[in-house]
């Protein structure tokens, strides 16, 4: 009686791959949300307006103190609660990870316009270069390299982060697993080890390749 | 070089002044640069010679006064100021390269973008310019890969290819090391020679010696003495330029 075996029982295999593009699904519809919001609240955060900025600390800092469990909660319980309009998992779920993602890439939007330094621009403008062209050329292409290997450590940590929507219902791969060890509780018991070892690699195999990545460019960047 | 009244004005500075706050940093300061001459401003730290240059490139609002061009007006903020800083070349104390393009594309963005100069052209002469300073092998390098007297002398061809009317050159050598504040204080003799006009700062008193025509004395915002670099070196007329002097002396 070997717990791996339940890997490959029935459609075991094809339902844990159902389960991990529904965080898949999950990860990359609130990576991509993230990125076009926290763009904004990174061009907010640089406006020189001290209540606009104040707003968007406010906001960053808010999201960030609490952990994401209870921003799910909050979002999934807590507005069918006060409104009525209930909410499914999945839309909470990326409404969560949104959220809270975009507060992140505002966060290192901001960092990456901040870290270029004051003569880059001055140098800029005094080679007779436009406004436009000052961004276009120098400023925006040195921010991105900036930002790459951070946007991709972030989507790293909100891939990781989906396992939370199991809590709420969400059948997620982390989901999917619990269903098939509790299924085979009694035939075979160490079942669970296999069946997280199989979630494991899936994680793994999908942000190694992503860290791997992070790294190298994060390497060019230091020039 | 004569200073008579028949030479054309590159740069003229009239009644400038130049506040932070209540901080008076430039008080009614009147400056003309002729054309091929080269003026050296020294001064104590905080005498307000960088934040003239500054002033001259309209990187820095003014107070009173105005500065002009060839008769066209430097403003801080008006569109005009993009037509007249291609005309106005200038070299700042960290180098500034652009870390994510070669040495070539550094020097070659402006002329190409700005003033829509052909590749074959700007490249050619990139290259010729570079060769001028000893650094045609690294046209490919990227900044990152350049010494620091090497990244200062890339930064010199870059504001030298726009065939600016002055160069302003603020204080380039101040983050050298002593050699290599040697080769790139060797290419701005060689631009004096060869009869650029330029307004330099520096605290390399040897170097403002050899280049000037004309050394200017600040402090306080307020031009203190001027005059030829011998006679300024040698037999300083104020009693602040003596002590100022002073200062790069020793002897026990």
């Amino acid at each position: 009686m070997q717990g791996i075996e339940v890997l490959f029982m029935g459609n075991n295999m094809l339902r844990l791959l159902d389960g991990l593009w529904v965080t898949l699904r999950l990860s990359l519809i609130s990576i991509g949300l993230s990125l076009v919001i926290g763009i904004f609240v990174g061009a907010f955060m640089l406006v020189k307006n001290p209540v606009v900025k104040a707003i968007c600390r406010v906001y960053i800092e808010i999201v960030r103190i609490m952990p994401q469990l209870v921003w799910l909660f909050i979002i999934f319980f807590g507005i069918t609660k006060l409104t009525g309009i209930n909410l499914n998992g999945e839309t909470a779920a990326v409404i969560m990870l949104t959220i809270w993602g975009a507060s992140e890439v505002g966060d290192l939007v901001r960092a990456a316009f901040s870290a270029i330094p004051k003569h880059q621009f001055e140098s800029g403008l005094s080679l007779g270069l436009k406004k436009v062209q000052l961004y276009a050329y120098i400023i925006f292409p040195q921010a991105i390299r900036g930002l790459v290997p951070d946007i991709i450590n972030l989507s790293t940590r909100m891939i990781k982060t989906t396992a939370l929507v199991s809590l709420i219902g969400v059948t997620e791969v982390l989901k999917v697993g619990k269903q098939i060890i509790d299924a085979n509780r009694f035939e075979y018991p160490n079942a669970a080890l296999w069946v997280y070892a199989a979630i494991f690699m899936m994680y793994f195999l999908i942000c190694f390749p992503l860290s791997l990545l992070s790294r190298k460019l994060t390497k060019k960047r230091g020039e | 070089m004569t200073m008579t009244e028949q030479t054309e004005h590159i740069i003229e500075i009239n009644h400038l002044v130049k506040r932070f706050g209540d901080n008076v940093i430039l008080n009614d300061l009147t400056l003309n640069v002729s054309k091929g001459e080269v003026v050296v401003l020294i001064g104590p730290s905080g005498c307000g010679k960088s934040t003239l240059l500054r002033c001259l490139n309209g990187l820095e609002p003014i107070q009173g006064g105005s500065v002009t061009l060839h008769g066209e007006p430097v403003e801080h903020g008006k569109p005009s100021l993009y037509n007249v800083r291609q005309k106005i070349g200038m070299v700042f104390q960290s180098y500034d390269l652009f870390p994510h393009m070669t040495v070539l594309k550094n020097i070659t963005l402006s002329p190409l973008k700005v003033q829509n100069r052909s590749k074959e052209e700007v490249t050619e002469k990139a290259m010729e310019l570079l060769k001028r300073v000893g650094l045609e092998d690294k046209a490919n390098s990227y900044p990152s890969e350049l010494s620091g007297g090497q990244k200062q002398r890339v930064a010199i061809v870059r504001s030298l290819i726009m065939n600016p009317d002055i160069m302003l050159l603020d204080e380039i050598t101040a983050a050298l090391d002593p050699e290599m504040v040697h080769e790139v204080l060797n290419v701005v003799l060689g631009l004096a020679d060869s009869g650029t006009t330029m307004m330099i700062v520096t605290h390399e008193m040897a170097f403002a010696e050899a280049v000037a025509d004309r050394i200017i004395f600040l402090d306080g915002g307020v031009i203190v003495e001027e005059g030829a670099p011998a006679e300024f070196f040698h037999h300083p007329k104020t009693e602040r330029a003596q002590r100022f002097l002073k200062t790069f002396t020793y002897s026990r």
